[in-house]
């Protein structure tokens, strides 16, 4: 079953990515797995939101718009398998809309997979009852203790659940909340036949997992030393190439713009990780620090010296409550004392606000063009000839936040000269889901893997008789 | 007053957040500049740099084989994605901030830069 190389590619960093990217990538180097990651940590409460008002919704619609383009290279590439976390917080529907894409461009006979399981709101309160605080890892606090009900709760599973799913024929696999590094884990495992206890090679893996889950920022984009020669109209997403004995290349496709370097991979490397000597995932306890990089190619990095123990005994979980509005909007104001124009602009709005008993219970100025977004940091400019004035408010009420977002339009013509910027649609208030970082017993979580052709998920195939796909 | 140079003349750098708390890799172009680094970048003197943005605390790790420091700069976002009110809620931009870092010209600096034509050849050591 193993072969020498298998070749992942990711095609999608986030929720929102270029659209063009997975069907760009497939096509233009045959690749064994696409993956697509799309969960932010707060995605899934946005989705929980969704999947409230409608339940056939609750997964990432971008992988739906998408899916129709990518049908027509599963069709012509036999050996191409798709990757994706894009089940949010309901793969089970994920799955029927993907079989109903599919069906439609004559492939019914594919085989989807949904991995669920790390929704933990249906039995909240029997973990709670069995002894689980949900306490927040951040701060300590227990969960009773924050008065408001969860909007989400969702443990990180592994690639465990992944693997089982090829193993059982999966051509397509989609999942709920797993680690996004998972992502290339799972097809890792399934295509060595590595043991979950093999730590060192589940650490190239992991480390090949993290390069990649991100899209582009590995091969060109938010490189620091980025100048005009750097090419990114049609910047090349990345491709993890994996052997057996746990090497990993860095690459991306040929005539694709972008770089994939020593330092783009350094720079990715090191992205919103904490202690790399703990970069902590379901499936072990990988150590980073080590790691060494070197080009042997032109877009080739090879990445060695990843290593790693034991999976951590509880599964991290992402959770958020609903913390009421947040609304923000801006202005524009320009010529002499743009900057001093601005912030009075600011005091006028908020002396309305306040006239009008609705002033929001925090609130944020900002003059975009004089060094706000670090104040303090960056250095003064105390001149500009034109700034952007944007004020941000979270209230509690929907109400007040509307209310703060009609003071906007009114300073155009009853405030400062020079005031312009204002031609848009009046933004609205979105909720705010506030992050609650906790974690859960392993043994409390089990991983389901349903498997079934395209055609049988539209006949309604029953989605109670699941696998389970659990890493030990 | 001391001559200075910018931390960029010596380091490229990224930025992202985890939870409320942001990390800022900044990574050496070479093994001087990182010898530098980690003689003169200390915890202390990054949350100087950072402290009009109130960070609670700045834990500094070590990953020699890329040649970097790794700061994990604690409560520095003002809530974090999903509460911050600022534009750059996710600390996107702290590294584009820490490049213009000013710091002593270093006597050696010419072995700090990035080596010329080629900042492929950065961790050939």
């Amino acid at each position: 079953m193993a072969r020498k190389t298998i070749r992942i590619g990711n095609g999608a960093g986030f929720w929102g990515d270029n659209l063009d990217a997975p069907v760009a990538l497939a096509e233009a180097s045959p690749l064994d797995y696409l993956t697509l990651e799309y969960l932010a940590e707060l995605t899934l409460s946005i989705l929980a939101h969704l999947k409230a008002r409608d339940p056939a919704a609750g997964y990432v619609s971008d992988f739906a718009l998408i899916l129709p383009r990518l049908a027509r290279v599963l069709a012509v590439q036999p050996q191409l398998k798709i990757v994706t976390n894009a089940g949010g917080m309901n793969p089970i529907a994920c799955a029927r809309a993907a079989a109903r894409i599919l069906a439609a461009q004559g492939l019914d006979g594919i085989s989807i997979a949904a991995v669920a399981g790390d929704d933990l709101a249906p039995h909240l309160a029997a973990h709670q009852a069995a002894g689980e605080m949900f306490a927040n890892l951040d701060t300590g606090q227990a969960l009773s203790d924050l008065g408001a009900p969860l909007a989400s709760a969702n443990a990180y599973l592994g690639g465990g659940g992944i693997a089982t799913a090829l193993a059982q024929g999966a051509r397509v696999v989609i999942t709920g909340r797993v680690a996004d590094a998972s992502l290339t884990v799972g097809p890792a495992v399934y295509e060595f036949g590595w043991n979950w206890t093999d730590h060192k090679r589940l650490a190239a893996a992991t480390v090949a997992g993290h390069l990649i889950e991100c899209g582009a920022q590995v091969s060109g984009g938010m490189f620091s030393g980025w100048t005009d020669a750097l090419p990114l109209a049609d910047v090349g997403y990345p491709i993890a190439e994996l052997t057996d004995d746990g090497g990993v290349v860095i690459t991306k496709p040929a005539r694709t713009g972008g770089a994939v370097t020593v330092p783009t991979v350094a720079e990715q490397l090191i992205y919103e990780i904490g202690d790399p000597t703990h970069y902590l995932t379901p499936d072990l306890d990988a150590d980073f620090s080590q790691v060494q990089l070197s080009q042997i190619g032109a877009d080739r990095v090879a990445v060695t010296g990843a290593a790693g123990g034991p999976a951590p005994p509880r599964y991290k979980v992402s959770a958020a409550w609903r913390d009421g509005f947040l609304g923000a909007a801006t202005l524009v104001l320009c010529g002499d004392h743009a900057e001093h124009k601005a912030r009075a602009a600011a005091d006028l709005i908020f002396a309305r606000l306040r006239r009008a008993g609705a002033m929001p219970r925090r609130t944020h100025v900002e003059c975009l063009g004089t060094g706000d977004t670090l104040p303090g940091v960056w250095p003064r400019t105390g001149d500009a000839r034109e700034v952007v004035l944007r004020i941000a408010a979270h209230d509690t009420a929907c109400e007040t936040i509307e209310r703060f977002l009609r003071e906007f339009s009114p300073l155009v013509g009853s405030g400062p000269p020079g005031v312009t910027g204002y031609t848009g649609p009046r933004p609205k208030p979105y909720p705010v889901f506030a992050y609650w970082p906790s974690s859960i017993a392993r043994e409390r979580v089990v991983p389901e893997v349903f498997v079934h052709a395209a055609r049988d998920w539209l006949a309604g195939a029953p989605a109670d008789h699941a696998s389970t796909g659990v890493t030990p | 007053m001391n001559p200075t140079i910018r931390l960029a003349e010596i380091a490229h750098a990224r930025s992202g957040d985890k939870g409320s708390h942001a990390n800022i890799g900044v990574i050496a172009y070479t093994p001087a500049g990182f010898e530098f680094l980690g003689q003169y970048l200390t915890e202390m003197r990054m949350a100087q740099y950072l402290l009009p943005l109130k960070p609670r605390l700045v834990q500094r790790f070590a990953m020699p084989g890329i040649l970097a420091y790794n700061f994990l700069v604690l409560d520095v976002l003002a809530g974090g994605a999903s509460r911050s009110l600022r534009t750059d809620s996710q600390g996107k931009v702290l590294s584009t901030a820490v490049l213009e870092m000013p710091i002593p010209v270093p006597h050696n600096l010419d072995a700090m830069r990035p080596p010329v034509g080629s900042e492929q050849k950065k961790n050939a050591r």
